[in-house]
């Protein structure tokens, strides 16, 4: 994958409660829960951050896990998570930020 | 030339019907109807949750049609401005927020007066922090307890098996309100599996149960996050609508800062109801 740069998706109400992120659409009601690596993404998707400087600043210094292979788990992610609108991806940065604020409880 | 539009209004002068006004939830809805025979439906449909002298929060009045197609497809809810708009296959309604009054146009059925209805209450709810949920519940010393469980899990069975001391609320939606810094849980005429009508009554709630059968009763404290997680999937919700979204999220994530919720393994044979005190 070239640079990757993730957002916050649009139609969502997002709640931090302890180590994990609770994630409801407002399309479909479809509720989703993120683990503490996912929320570590989560948190970090500003659009303007690249996944590998997310990858690298906030997973690696907390798991055991070399950078590359965690850079490749987290593509396959943010992937699955845009298929699902919860996050926006692209290659260059993403400017216009409309997602959802990143509320803790 | 400006575009020609069609403003469907509800006026008090227009208007020569009469109106039953159902209250749940210490929610008064008025709903205003020119044909006698139906309205008597209505009544019958809500004994116990009428409330002629309240002042109505919201005034519906329903247009009967021709039978329209079933009710089994899903239901749509949207807001156009200050409206909200909300339709299924036996009917379509609308309600103004500022203005209070809507209308509803369906067939001389019950089920879908009973349909708007909820959907309006969890509007209404969601504005003031409370919500439906798909629960049962009842009061015991004074205090409400709320048992929720996906379908199969013991809503109705718990219901069915309460004591002689307890007041069942409802089997099938409970109706959570805040109430200052707390919530009370109000009886509804919404009936699942036991097709009863709760108690008109409310109490402040003590506790949720997440309901799991099992051979042992017992019950097990739940963290923040998965009593969140859990309740979400409970809530209903109708609305395509991310501020709504948001303030039930932020409704549920309050509740469970402010009432303890256990999961509760039960017997189906009502030695549950042990632990309920």
């Amino acid at each position: 994958m070239k640079q990757c740069y993730v957002a916050r998706g649009r139609a969502l109400a997002a709640r931090q409660l302890g180590e994990e992120v609770v994630i409801m659409s407002a399309t479909d009601s479809t509720l989703y829960n993120l683990n503490e690596v996912g929320t570590l993404i989560w948190q970090g998707a500003d659009g303007k951050t690249s996944l590998a400087r997310i990858v690298e600043e906030r997973i690696c210094p907390i798991y055991e896990v070399e950078a590359s292979e965690a850079l490749r788990d987290a593509e396959e992610f943010v992937k699955e998570l845009a298929k699902h609108g919860i996050l926006q991806v692209a290659e260059t940065p993403i400017l216009e930020l409309q997602g959802v604020a990143n509320k803790r409880s | 030339m400006p575009p020609a539009t069609l403003e469907r209004k509800t006026t008090e002068a227009g208007f020569t019907g009469s109106g039953v006004t159902v209250e749940i939830g210490g929610v008064p809805i008025e709903l205003r109807t020119t044909d006698e025979k139906f309205q008597r439906v209505i009544e019958d449909r809500y004994t116990g949750f009428l409330n002629p002298c309240a002042v109505p929060a919201l005034r519906f009045e329903i247009e009967l049609t021709e039978a329209r197609a079933g009710s089994d497809e899903d239901v749509s809810v949207h807001k156009q401005g200050e409206t909200w708009c909300m339709q299924r296959g036996d009917f379509r309604a609308e309600w103004n927020l500022k203005r209070r009054e809507g209308w509803i146009r369906q067939c001389a059925n019950p089920y879908s007066i009973d349909t708007v209805l909820r959907i309006t209450h969890s509007l209404l709810l969601a504005m003031e922090g409370g919500f439906q949920l798909h629960a049962s519940s009842a009061i015991r010393d004074g205090r409400a307890f709320v048992f929720a469980g996906v379908s199969g899990t013991g809503k109705t069975t718990t219901a069915r098996l309460a004591p002689k001391d307890a007041v069942v609320l409802t089997d099938e939606i409970s109706y959570v309100r805040r109430i200052g810094n707390g919530y009370r849980a109000y009886g509804t005429p919404f009936a699942g599996e036991l097709a009863k009508s709760g108690a008109n009554e409310s109490a402040p709630i003590k506790q949720v149960c997440l309901l799991k059968q099992s051979l042992e009763n017992r019950m097990r404290p739940v963290g923040q996050a998965e009593a969140t997680r859990t309740l979400m999937r409970h809530v209903l919700f109708f609305a395509r609508d991310k501020e709504l979204v948001e303030q039930v999220l932020d409704s549920v994530v309050r509740f469970i800062s402010r009432v303890e919720v256990v999961e509760m393994e039960f017997t189906r044979d009502g030695r549950g109801w042990e632990l309920i005190q």
